[in-house]
């Protein structure tokens, strides 16, 4: 694997960390399957493009792909908690919307960056390589979500989110409003996905319609890499894991399709996706049994 | 104080599963009063604790707490006004939080939560030495997980939660039946001492007439989701569990009802 491709493999990893760190405040934090964020991923994506192309300053064109993020997010969480809608069904329900929405938002299936002002620009001019100047900034960008989750989740608020998802009787017993937590939750994990659905347009040059497919689980396969290799019980420790988690995992699927030993071919993605996270879900419980007698973590099939 | 009025709570009303729970209950207790409720299953009593606590509400009749209206209030709005043990260990606290964490949580009940800090030294050490009043070794396993513990430490660390915060009244609602009986007297005596310290309006519901009667300063008992029992003072301090059976089986229109095991305590 050549440098220029290694390097592109972590800034990939990188932007989907933000999946994974989204992925994790509503599949482990509030404990709601979402499969929203297929949908709000190209969301995020086309929103930013779309004010980029129109004109508008690039950072303000993030905050808003973050916001048409978390409002997607609050669709969901109010099918479920205003209309007891099933939340799988629910985040599905705004996924296929969010396909339609996102064609409207483009106005076509793909807009090009290429010329365009991006966040990255005005970094681009320092006399770094630009392969190396992508993946460095994208780490800033998640160092600082990273360290703002983990201070939100500490703080009480977040600390009701947590009880929330782990024991919702118990926190209304407490005077938590669990229905504030859902929504708030649910919106802020899919404006993450949205902020990482603009970093991908600008780091990447276009956003598409059908960038999206897939999302899901590549955010559930960072989330459970990052637990299954860390192990850690520290909320900061659990939430570099999940950005750990997207990197290898991103570059186990770089190395599985560029050696031509295997035979796979770019068309496999999906394929070595899915037996990826497989293979990360089964073996902790492989571990267990070789380990003898190591309690059992919680590894939902989901 | 409780203000209990005629009280009806229906579940699943209009559906072939209704089950009419309360019937017209009407009780008052006054500040600093420890009640216990008895009666078999299905008499109404965890019910009578779900409308009390928020959990249920009632289709008909009037709660209020210290003179505050809560009839028609969800169970966050009033959390403030009311702490609770849970019969399952499981059910009072989060397992996969730390010891620290369920008490930062139980210690904020009642009040807005905002982006604090939940824990800081300060915290720490208030908790550690609240936990070390329990006498179970606990304060030095503060940041372990809830999980961890066994049923009788949890059950003591959630009547510890339920005094970090204040308020009115505290429900238990079979708070030792999950327990064995040596845990559960551990668990019993923490609560009399906890009650008498903090001076709480209490309601401990309980599957057992021994406890019933040994513990608080009147005793209730529901049948069929009314109160057909109400002894406090003297005549309660005479009785033993004979006389209450006896009680039992005359309103029930002297059915027999020494054998139903589930009475006997």
């Amino acid at each position: 694997m050549s440098q220029v491709a290694l390097l592109g493999a972590v800034e990939i990893g990188l932007v989907f960390a933000l999946v994974g760190l989204g992925v994790y405040l509503a599949f482990r934090v509030l404990d709601f399957p979402d499969l929203t964020v297929d949908g709000s991923f190209p969301l995020g994506a086309a929103v930013a493009a779309t004010m980029i192309v129109a004109g508008v300053n690039p950072w303000l064109a993030s905050l808003g792909a973050m916001a048409a993020g978390a409002v997607a997010g609050l669709v969901t969480a109010t099918l479920n908690v205003r209309f007891r809608i099933l939340h799988l069904l629910a985040s599905i329900l705004t996924m296929i919307a969010l396909f339609s929405v996102n064609l409207r938002v483009m106005g076509r299936p793909n807009v090009a960056l290429i010329a365009q002002e991006t966040v990255l620009t005005p970094f681009y001019g320092l006399g770094v390589p630009e392969h190396i100047v992508r993946p460095l900034f994208v780490l800033v960008v998640v160092a600082i979500v990273v360290l703002l989750l983990a201070r939100f989740l500490g703080s009480e608020f977040g600390l009701a989110m947590r009880a929330t998802g782990v024991n919702a009787r118990m926190a209304r017993a407490q005077g938590v409003s669990t229905d504030l937590h859902v929504y708030v939750g649910m919106a802020l994990s899919n404006a993450l996905v949205g902020l990482a659905g603009a970093l991908f347009a600008q780091t990447n040059g276009f956003a598409d319609v059908t960038a999206g497919i897939g999302t899901i689980v590549v955010g559930l396969a960072a989330v459970i890499v990052g637990e299954t290799v860390f192990r850690a019980r520290r909320l900061l420790w659990i939430l570099v894991g999940c950005v750990f988690g997207s990197i290898v995992y991103r570059l186990a699927i770089q190395f599985a399709l560029s050696a031509d030993v295997i035979g796979l071919q770019a068309s496999d993605l999906n394929l070595v996706t899915a037996v990826l996270v497989a293979v990360a879900l089964i073996l902790p419980r492989v571990r267990v049994r070789a380990g003898g007698g190591r309690a059992p973590r919680r590894v939902p099939a989901q | 104080m409780i203000t209990v009025e005629n009280v009806h709570v229906v579940f699943a009303p209009g559906t072939p599963l209704e089950k009419h729970a309360l019937r017209g209950v009407d009780l008052r207790i006054p500040e600093g009063e420890f009640v216990t409720v008895i009666g078999s299953n299905g008499a109404g009593k965890s019910t009578l604790l779900s409308a009390l606590a928020g959990d249920a509400i009632p289709e008909d009749g009037r709660i209020a707490i210290d003179d505050v209206d809560v009839t028609t209030w969800a169970t966050p709005r009033r959390a403030g006004l009311v702490a609770r043990v849970f019969q399952d260990p499981m059910a009072g606290s989060c397992a996969t939080l730390t010891i620290e964490e369920n008490m930062a949580l139980a210690a904020a009940r009642g009040r807005s939560r905002g982006f604090g800090r939940a824990l800081d030294g300060g915290r720490r050490r208030g908790f550690r030495e609240r936990v070390s009043e329990l006498g179970l070794g606990l304060e030095n396993r503060l940041s372990d997980r809830m999980g961890l513990l066994s049923g009788g430490q949890r059950q003591a660390v959630s009547l510890l939660m339920a005094t970090l915060a204040g308020s009115k009244i505290l429900l238990l609602d079979e708070h030792t039946a999950a327990l064995d009986p040596a845990t559960a007297d551990f668990v019993l005596k923490l609560t009399r001492r906890i009650v008498t310290e903090h001076r709480l309006t209490t309601m401990m519901v309980t599957h057992s007439m021994r406890q019933a009667l040994d513990y608080g300063d009147r005793t209730i008992m529901l049948h069929e989701g009314r109160i057909v029992l109400d002894v406090s003072g003297p005549e309660r301090a005479g009785m033993d569990v004979p006389d209450l059976l006896a009680l039992f089986a005359r309103q029930r229109g002297g059915e027999q009802v020494s054998d139903d095991s589930l009475l006997i305590g």
